[in-house]
């Protein structure tokens, strides 16, 4: 047992933490029959066994405070800790929304900020600021683009999503209610586009696309492609997750894309705090606009205020402003790094990118040509011989001091080895990255059997993840409880 | 600059090994025609300079000390222990990727497995996932569940649910193409689910039992969106019956912060496990026997089945989840009904001070509240005006949503609202100066 769980450290006889008295009397009640009997059975700890369990929990992770994530597609870049100073601002953090405006001129001012800011990296008129996620983000962007069809009396229930995407693309889709219709990719890895122009037609709503795309690889296309689905009468949604390589470079808006989501997670560098929170903002083209979620930020004469007065908007998609001290990461971020520096930080994940695809070439196969852009995507199927699969590469770099790199994904590679530097990540780390990349497959040649038992040097081995679906525990019971 | 790190000797060494004069050699696939002169953007500055242009922001934000905000409406401010913090800004926690790669996660993981247990334990429920969104977004998911669960395309909204939950769940309807239906006479066999929430918008205890009673009655789902505080006191759903329970759990030791990132959670009866939309951590077993956490049930999700899936959710609010966790093992069962006990005496206290003003009443005699509840003041919004002109963030105003009820004002009371701010609040009232 490596940390046992909060529930079996507890002891029944700690009496709970001290809390003032009430100070003031009532007689009041609760009626009878809605009255917990039971008191909910949660552990009982002092603060320091509490702070000790989770400073081990701690010690178990692996976080980019530590060292790299090759990731692909998930953009794990260097968090800065000026961004975490910034959110915890009592001026931010203690804000209720229910305050009056006027009382929060300057989060409006900053969400105010933040919207162009965003809009003029990507290219287009206006930003909502309120989806939680990327996911999010995009089911938002699809549902502003469904009201602007059932505004025009069109009947349009087909999306396209490039079999190449992210699983996120066709579930918000369906989300939606629409019909997936699915795209295939071309033997360079780009989106097929005579097999893209047969399927589109009067139903189809949008085409939901990734530029780069999720091999890395730009869509030369792409002009064309807009122009396809433009005279079909489709939008055009593009799925922000690999933004990190176009800032300053070039825009969405620019290539004819109507609706962008973004990750702040990702290319804005707010943390992912195991599995979020995020924030996944839409923006989109004027005649998009109206659709966005309310209330939206307006600056007017006597400073800012939140509009609700949006008669077409989709309503609402989540509550209060969104994932605010997201926002305020994401923000400080922008303002350190300035024009200057997103540009910068794009041309260096682009250059780390082609760097490391340079050495990984020369180990493993990198199926199609270069240049990439931010990422690029490996294929492990060369070790298969030896019994290796892409896995045992993943754990491979886990047992070397590194995370895994995203793999399995994109699908349409078999034993996909996908990754993704960013630009924080320096010369020697990626060197060093790569020396464990040759060693792994070295091993995976000389002795495929100890690699098969690698991690063996981390908390737990390999977990027996088919046995655990099979019959899940999903939580704590006391011995001897109810079942 | 910035959080750059090559020098331009390393960008020239990697340009070498790649074999290419400079980056724009290896931007050749973007037509010319979409390459843009520059960014129109302030240039980068300095850390220094950074925040103080967002300290001058948030100094433009008005701050109410806690214990004069007696504002709620699903945000509220209660005690948040040191501990919590001092957990969540581990950079172990909040800078870990999602724990895909169990091996390297098993920190994440077993706090997320501690939370589901937690809240399962505090709903009464079988099983509770690693978190949503916000407590919106979870009353949406849940309509989505019992819609596929039943086969049926309405559901029921009894009572006051949140207004803005209610706006999302219609959001959310009309993508998938169900339908929203107010009032509990709406109920019928038609119906998937029974939506309501307990206490209410305006604090007051509903008979959340003979709900869910009526709910099965028309073999739909019971929804118990609920307040994780009040569930010290109040029979939790799974006691009751209800299918499936969501909620807000923002007061779990997150601030208000504007309205995010908080915490949205879901929990339902096992039968229903299958259909529960986001993460799932379970416990497993490595080759030496030695017990692990991993993500598990992966097919119900979005990366596996795709337009399938249950949900599109990926990216959820886990260093929520760990704030929470923390928060309910710092309080423990005792804490927990301590921080209830004191914020149900203090409310009610408060409210028979406030409602023997002149001017000033209880908007529904008789009805049993907890920790909010709504009066009818007369000038409410001018009062209110002067009373945060007195640093007093008072109640919240519900015209904006029920327009017969423009006189109506809800109030909170927690443990933060001491009984010196309790008589600040009463006497500026009570002598005219609000």
């Amino acid at each position: 047992m490596i940390e046992s769980l909060s529930f079996e450290l507890s002891r029944p006889d700690f009496p709970g933490p001290r809390l003032p008295p009430a100070g003031v009397d009532s007689d009041a009640t609760i009626p009878a029959h809605l009255v917990r009997h039971t008191a909910p059975d949660l552990p009982r700890l002092s603060e320091p066994e509490i702070m000790r369990h989770y400073g081990r929990l701690a010690s178990l992770n692996y976080s980019i405070s530590e060292n790299f994530y090759p990731l692909g597609s998930c953009t794990m870049k260097y968090n800065p800790v000026a961004n975490e100073t910034a959110a915890a601002l009592e001026g931010f953090a203690s804000l209720h929304p229910y305050q009056e405006d006027e009382t929060v001129q300057g989060a409006l001012e900053l969400m105010w900020r933040l919207e162009k800011a965003l809009c003029e990296i990507v290219g287009v008129d206006r930003a909502t600021l309120q989806p939680a996620a990327g996911a999010h983000g995009e089911w938002t962007a699809l549902r502003v683009i469904q009201a602007y069809h059932r505004d025009r009396n069109e009947i349009r229930d087909v999306v396209i999503v490039p079999d190449s995407a992210h699983g996120t693309n066709p579930a918000s889709a369906a989300l939606c209610g629409f019909k997936v219709v699915e795209v295939r990719s071309a033997p360079d890895g780009r989106v097929d586009v005579s097999d893209l122009e047969s399927k589109l037609s009067g139903r189809v709503a949008a085409l939901m696309l990734t530029n780069p795309n999720t091999l890395g690889l730009f869509e030369r296309d792409i002009l064309k492609m807009a122009d396809l689905v433009h005279r079909a009468g489709g939008k055009l949604y593009y799925d922000g997750a690999n933004l990190n390589a176009l800032m300053g470079i070039c825009r969405p808006g620019d290539m004819g894309f109507d609706a962008v989501h973004l990750n702040l997670h990702k290319t804005f560098t707010s943390p992912h705090g195991g599995g979020g929170p995020g924030a996944g903002p839409v923006a989109v083209k004027a005649e998009l606009a109206p659709y966005l979620p309310r209330p939206m930020v307006q600056r007017t004469e006597s400073g800012f205020r939140l509009d609700h007065d949006r008669p077409h908007s989709i309503g609402r998609v989540r509550s209060f402003a969104g994932n605010f001290l997201v926002l305020v990461r994401a923000y400080t971020y922008i303002v350190a790094m300035g024009g200057d520096g997103l540009t910068q930080a794009s041309l260096d994940a682009v250059l780390a990118a082609n760097y490391l695809r340079t050495l990984v070439d020369e180990v493993l196969e990198v199926p199609h040509p270069g240049p990439c852009m931010h990422e690029f995507v490996a294929s492990a199927r060369g070790l298969g011989e030896n019994g290796v699969r892409a896995l045992d590469v993943a754990k491979g770099f886990l047992q070397r001091g590194f995370y895994a790199p995203t793999v399995y994904f994109p699908l349409i590679v078999p034993e996909a080895v996908m990754i993704e530097p960013t630009e924080t990540e320096s010369k020697s780390t990626l060197d060093a990255f790569m020396a464990a990349l040759v060693e792994v497959v070295a091993l995976a040649r000389s002795d495929p059997e100890q690699l098969h038992q690698e991690p063996n040097n981390l908390p737990i081995g390999r977990l027996d993840e088919v046995a655990a679906a099979r019959q899940p525990i999903l939580r704590w019971r006391r011995v001897g409880g109810p079942d | 600059m910035g959080y750059l790190v090559h020098s331009d000797v390393d960008r020239a060494l990697m340009l070498e090994r790649i074999g290419v004069p400079s980056v724009d050699a290896l931007l050749r696939d973007v037509p010319s025609s979409l390459r843009l002169p520059r960014l129109n953007l302030d240039r980068g500055i300095s850390e220094l300079e950074t925040l103080n242009h967002l300290r001058s922001l948030a100094g433009q934000n008005r701050v109410f000390p806690d214990r004069m905000c007696f504002r709620g409406g699903g945000v509220y401010r209660r005690f948040i222990p040191a501990a919590v913090a001092a957990v969540t800004s581990k950079p172990e926690f909040y800078t870990a990727y999602t724990p895909y790669q169990p091996e390297a996660s098993q920190g994440t993981l077993q706090a997320i497995f501690e939370f589901q247990t937690l809240i399962a334990q505090l709903t009464g429920m079988d099983v509770s996932n690693a978190s949503l969104y916000d407590g919106a977004t979870a009353v949406a998911e849940a309509a989505m569940m019992a819609t596929v669960q039943t086969g049926r395309h309405e559901v029921v909204v009894a009572g006051r649910l949140h207004p803005e939950y209610g706006e999302v769940l219609r959001t959310y309807a009309a993508g998938r193409g169900f339908v929203v239906l107010e009032g509990e006479e709406s109920i019928s066999t038609t119906t998937a689910a029974v939506i309501f929430q307990q206490p209410d918008f305006f604090g007051l205890l509903i008979d959340a039992p003979d709900l869910t009673r009526r709910a099965h009655e028309a073999a739909a789902l019971a929804i118990a969106c609920v307040d994780p505080i009040s569930l010290a006191l109040l029979a939790p759903p799974g006691e009751y019956g209800a299918d499936i329970a969501v909620g807000e759990g923002q007061q779990l030791g997150m601030s208000p912060s504007f309205g995010g990132p908080h915490l949205g959670f879901i929990a339902c009866r096992s039968e229903l496990l299958r259909r529960l939309p986001g993460r799932l951590v379970g416990q497993g077993h490595d080759d030496a026997g030695r017990r692990g956490f991993t993500l598990t049930l992966t097919a119900r999700e979005q990366h596996i089945r795709r337009e399938k899936a249950t949900s599109n959710i990926c990216t959820n609010h886990s260093l929520c989840a760990l704030a929470a966790s923390v928060y309910l093992t710092y309080m423990g069962p005792e804490g927990l009904r301590q921080v209830a006990e004191i914020s149900f005496v203090r409310a009610h206290f408060l409210a028979e001070r406030l409602a023997s003003l002149p001017g000033i009443e209880m908007a529904f005699p008789g009805a049993d509240f907890l920790f909010e509840f709504p009066l009818r003041i007369e000038n409410g919004g001018d009062r209110l005006q002067r009373l945060s002109g007195l640093g007093i963030l008072a109640g919240l105003q519900v015209g904006r949503w029920y327009p017969e009820l423009r006189d109506v004002v809800t109030f909170c009371c927690t443990e933060v609202n001491d009984p010196g701010a309790i008589d600040e609040l009463v006497a500026a009232i009570g002598d005219g100066r609000a």
